[in-house]
């Protein structure tokens, strides 16, 4: 009768299998596939066996790829820095500043843009930033400016916006609950031992809400990294991402293992980050969002 | 203290700004009756709507992204319920790695996702259509819909369910009768937030719905076209009607799951 | 001996037999051999230190755990293969576990749904459940607006309203603050009494155990370390350990001087030379440094310095410190001699009633100490 945890353990599994199964034949076997693709040699109309290297070192070699890598890792690091910085301030207002009973209220404020068809979302700030777009037009209407202003025009500053925009509540909410956790008595310990606001703030509040922090800057980049709509839209095109080189080398030139290393370059990237990232905060604190 | 007080509020008050220019915008536009896209407005039409509603290709697609995203919400809580039920209740071992696996499309891009996909998909010859994206968006659901319903199953009290079966319900009754009951707030927003998500997503409808349009696929081939953007900003604003209904509705549901379980109704989504 | 409680319930009827009992989780042993048997209509109580697997047994009896080996009787029948729902027992949880989306008649009713009696025969049944619980008229309310107090006659309502032969109690008092607990314990006796059926309790908190139990199982890491009547719990605990766990007990070293016809000789520090009968003999701990002689803080009583008494021994003492606690003082004492062993100083703890006439003395006073050789437990 030797059951006991493995009754329980055989009723988790059965339970988990569903969707385990589902992720491990829609995820898993895809991803390995791609993985497969990445090593072996791309034909005329289809792939060929052969075992390579090759693909990577296209990869890291083509001055083009090269080029949309760096832009995409700067891109997604510049958006990352500015969401977070953005809502560091709005995160603390609503943590600390606003009263219990309305905290939820301005959370739902803020998630509700996020649910809203991202695509026209995106559109929007085309035309809010365009040549003869809102900000261009009023300012030139007010007699503010002469000539429209081209540094918010279809180009890196213009994704950036754009993606900070998108991703705004992913960053705040984070944060958001890291402050939440901060024990108040804690800041006023601080105050009572003779530290300033700014120093409380300094030692106290930022350490703690730094899991929080870092959680915002991992949940910003991995997507933006990965971001196809916003080049397409904004940038015209003109300005590649890396999702849209993956995309142009797996479908436009039916170059499957360089679109799949690419695709796993990218995967890795993203998984390094990560790792340095969760590193960083567990050395931290022991805090786990 | 005041002087900072006043200082954030200001912020905070710009920042909301900042993140409701565009559906500001979106209205605006709506009923403007200028063909294009810029300041100053025109006149007042409801004519683009009208266009919206005589459009045959965005009825197909209306269709087909409300076919999509109800299939994929149920199916992503229905697996989500298992997920939630089995990382809440039971121990064995694996359990972490098997669930940090199944919530890791939640932080893949999206873009990765659909390109393995339909590789994998073109290679063993499946023909594309809203089947295949059905499939896609389960999967990109089902880390939200088990957040959602792991916080709905971990807030549950596990003697709730003992103390059925002890009085003598069955395990299934046992669930069904206390259980079920207690998360169903949970399993509204998980599928209202599913729903969502699949009705708005792209990337994945983009590649893998072969030449079927949905909503999202449709709306990115009209702003090629400046003579159909007043039309697709209509289309917007009735989208973004829908969503704050929906919104509200699962926040409503959420709160009242809560008052229920006697518990506070503070928080919020994810 | 006076009789106590539990010698008057008839032994004959066992309602719960624990035979061999042991249970695994993994590597960690929880249960490791339980023998055990709660009579009809008794009041037990499974009292240990958390994690001493007095919940697992309580669980397996209630057939929410498998067990790893051994077997499990209620009412004489093997319950191997039954599962709790089929078990003739019911569980107040110590979440207490109310539905939270049901009315108080609703959640006492719960059991009652496979119950083929009709719809106003229940509503009966529920009504003088809910009054034997005193919560007459409560049925309508909503379950997740009561208190912690109502919560838990609402949890004991809906276990006995299907009178099972076994009603078990996960430390159901652990979470109301100390008058309600205390008041509960007392309706909580009343009720056993009146409905007879058996109660099993599981509670950390030995002076619970103590009122309320008919007869306590101590555990200690999945073992009983001794069962027995609450005053026979109390005098003479079978080893340091229990003594340790039930009360305050002082502790001297000790010297064993001889042994003749059952009768152990030994020696105290600050005690002298005293005759222990085999009753008063247990076990030492393992990890003990020799053995030890015990005392209750009650046991001793501090003389005045004109005061007479009729207690055979006597040993004069210093009071270190006092502690006022109103109906009681608490003395710490350094008996004379106490030092002579090793150099180290031992306070012993006495506790004095502060009946009327009897003055509080100062920290500081030399005074006597009376005490009687057969309030002396010998650990060894």
């Amino acid at each position: 009768m030797a059951k006991g945890l493995d009754a329980q353990a055989r009723q988790g599994y059965a339970l988990i299998a569903p969707p385990f199964l589902y992720a491990l034949l829609i995820l898993a076997a895809p991803l390995l596939t791609i993985l497969t693709y990445s090593f072996l040699t791309d034909g005329y109309l289809e792939v060929v066996r052969d075992f390579t290297l090759a693909n990577y070192v296209q990869v890291w070699t083509d001055p083009i790829v090269r080029t949309v890598m760096m832009r995409s890792l700067t891109v997604s690091a510049l958006v990352t820095l500015v969401t977070v910085l953005l809502a560091f301030p709005v995160a603390y207002y609503v943590s600390f500043m606003v009263r219990p009973e309305k905290k939820a209220t301005w959370l739902f404020l803020i998630t509700i843009p996020f649910w809203t068809s991202y695509l026209i979302r995106v559109f929007l700030w085309k035309v809010i930033l365009g040549y003869n777009g809102v900000i261009n037009s009023s300012l030139t209407g007010l007699g503010i400016i002469d000539e429209p202003l081209t540094f918010i025009l279809y180009n890196v500053n213009s994704i950036v916006i754009t993606l900070a925009h998108a991703y705004a509540p992913f960053a705040i909410l984070p944060i958001f609950v890291a402050l939440e956790k901060i024990d108040r008595s804690l800041l006023e310990a601080g105050r009572d031992l003779g530290e300033s606001r700014a120093m409380t703030f300094w030692r106290v509040t930022l350490p703690l809400a730094m899991p929080g922090v870092l959680a915002a800057v991992l949940i910003v980049f991995i997507p933006t990294i990965g971001d196809y709509v916003t080049p397409e839209l904004i940038g015209g095109g003109k300005i590649p991402m890396i999702a849209n080189l993956i995309q142009v080398q797996m479908l436009a030139l039916d170059n499957r293992p360089l679109g799949s290393a690419l695709a796993v370059t990218a995967m890795a990237i993203v998984a390094l980050v990560s790792v340095v990232f969760l590193f960083i905060n567990r050395r931290f604190l022991k805090v786990r969002l | 203290m005041r002087g900072q007080g006043r200082g954030l509020q200001v912020y905070a008050a710009l920042y909301l700004l900042f993140l409701y220019a565009p559906i500001i915008l979106l209205p605006l536009f709506a009923f403007n009756s200028g063909t294009i896209i810029a300041f100053p407005l025109q006149g007042f039409t409801t004519g683009w709507f009208a266009q919206m509603w005589a459009n045959a290709t965005l009825r197909t697609a209306l269709t087909n992204s409300l076919i999509i995203a109800v299939s994929a919400s149920i199916l992503a809580t229905c697996l989500g319920i298992f997920a939630a039920r089995a990382s809440t209740r039971f121990e064995f071992p694996g359990k972490g790695g098997m669930m940090g696996f199944i919530l890791l499309p939640m932080v893949l891009p999206e873009i990765i996702v659909a390109m393995s996909l339909l590789v994998v998909l073109l290679g063993m010859g499946v023909q594309l259509s809203i089947l295949t994206v059905i499939v896609g968006h389960t999967l990109i659901c089902m880390p939200y819909a088990i957040a959602i319903l792991t916080t709905a199953f971990s807030s549950l009290d596990k003697s709730l369910e003992e103390a059925a079966y002890d009085l003598g319900e069955t395990r299934w009754s046992a669930f069904r009768l206390i259980t079920l009951p207690l998360v169903m707030p949970g399993i509204i927003s998980s599928l209202l937030i599913s729903f969502t998500i699949s009705l708005d997503e792209f990337i994945i409808a983009f590649f893998l719905a072969g030449n079927q349009p949905t909503l999202p696929t449709y709306i990115f081939s009209q702003l090629r076209f400046p003579k159909q953007i007043p039309m697709i900003m209509a289309l917007g604003t009735a989208l973004v009607a829908l969503s704050i209904v929906l919104l509200a509705l699962g926040e409503y549901f959420r709160r009242r799951g809560n008052a229920r379980m006697g518990g506070n109704p503070t928080g919020g989504f994810l | 001996m006076s009789e106590t409680r539990y010698d008057r319930l008839d032994a004959a009827t066992p309602m719960i037999e624990c035979r061999g009992v042991h249970k695994h989780y993994g590597d960690y042993h929880a249960l490791r051999g339980i023998d055990l048997t709660i009579r009809a209509g008794e009041f037990f109580s499974l009292l240990g230190p958390s994690g001493c697997g007095k919940t697992t047994l309580l669980r397996t009896i209630a057939g929410f755990e498998d067990i790893s080996d051994g077997a499990i009787l209620i009412d004489e029948k093997r319950m191997d293969e039954v599962p709790a729902n089929k078990r003739p027992t019911n569980m107040v949880f110590q979440s207490y576990a109310i539905f939270p989306h049901l009315t108080v008649a609703q959640n006492v009713a719960f059991g009652l749904r496979r119950d083929p009696r009709g719809k106003a025969e229940k509503a009966a049944l529920v009504e003088d459940a809910l009054a034997m619980v005193g919560l007459r008229g409560y049925g309508n309310r909503a379950a997740h607006a009561l208190s912690g107090g109502q919560r838990q006659r609402v949890a004991l309502a809906r276990a006995l309203i299907l009178k099972p032969k076994v009603l078990l109690l996960d430390e159901p008092l652990s979470a109301l603050d100390r008058k309600m607990r205390e008041q509960m314990q007392v309706e909580l006796i009343k009720l056993q009494r009146q409905v007879g059926i058996t109660f099993v309790l599981v509670t950390h908190d030995q002076e619970e155990a103590l009122v309320m139990s008919d007869r306590i199982a101590v555990m200690f890491e999945g073992e009983i370390a001794q069962l027995d009547g609450p005053e026979a719990l109390y005098a003479r605990p079978a080893n340091r350990r229990v003594a340790d766990f039930i009360g305050v007990m002082n502790f001297l070293p000790a010297r064993i001087l001889g042994e003749k016809d059952g009768i152990v000789t030994a020696e105290a520090p600050g005690l002298g030379v005293v005759d222990l009968p085999a009753r008063q003999v247990s076990r030492a701990n393992p990890d003990d440094d020799g053995p030890t002689i015990g005392f209750r803080p009650e046991t001793m009583t501090l003389v005045g310095p004109n005061q007479t008494h009729s207690q055979p021994r006597e040993t004069n003492a210093t009071i270190d410190e006092v502690v006022y606690y109103g109906d009681m003082t608490y003395y710490d004492l350094r008996l004379d001699g106490a030092a002579a062993m090793d150099g180290k100083a031992r306070p012993v703890r006495i506790s004095m009633r502060n009946v009327f006439g009897r003055d509080v003395q100062d920290v500081g006073t030399r005074t006597r100490l009376a005490w009687s050789p057969g309030s002396l437990v010998l650990f060894r």
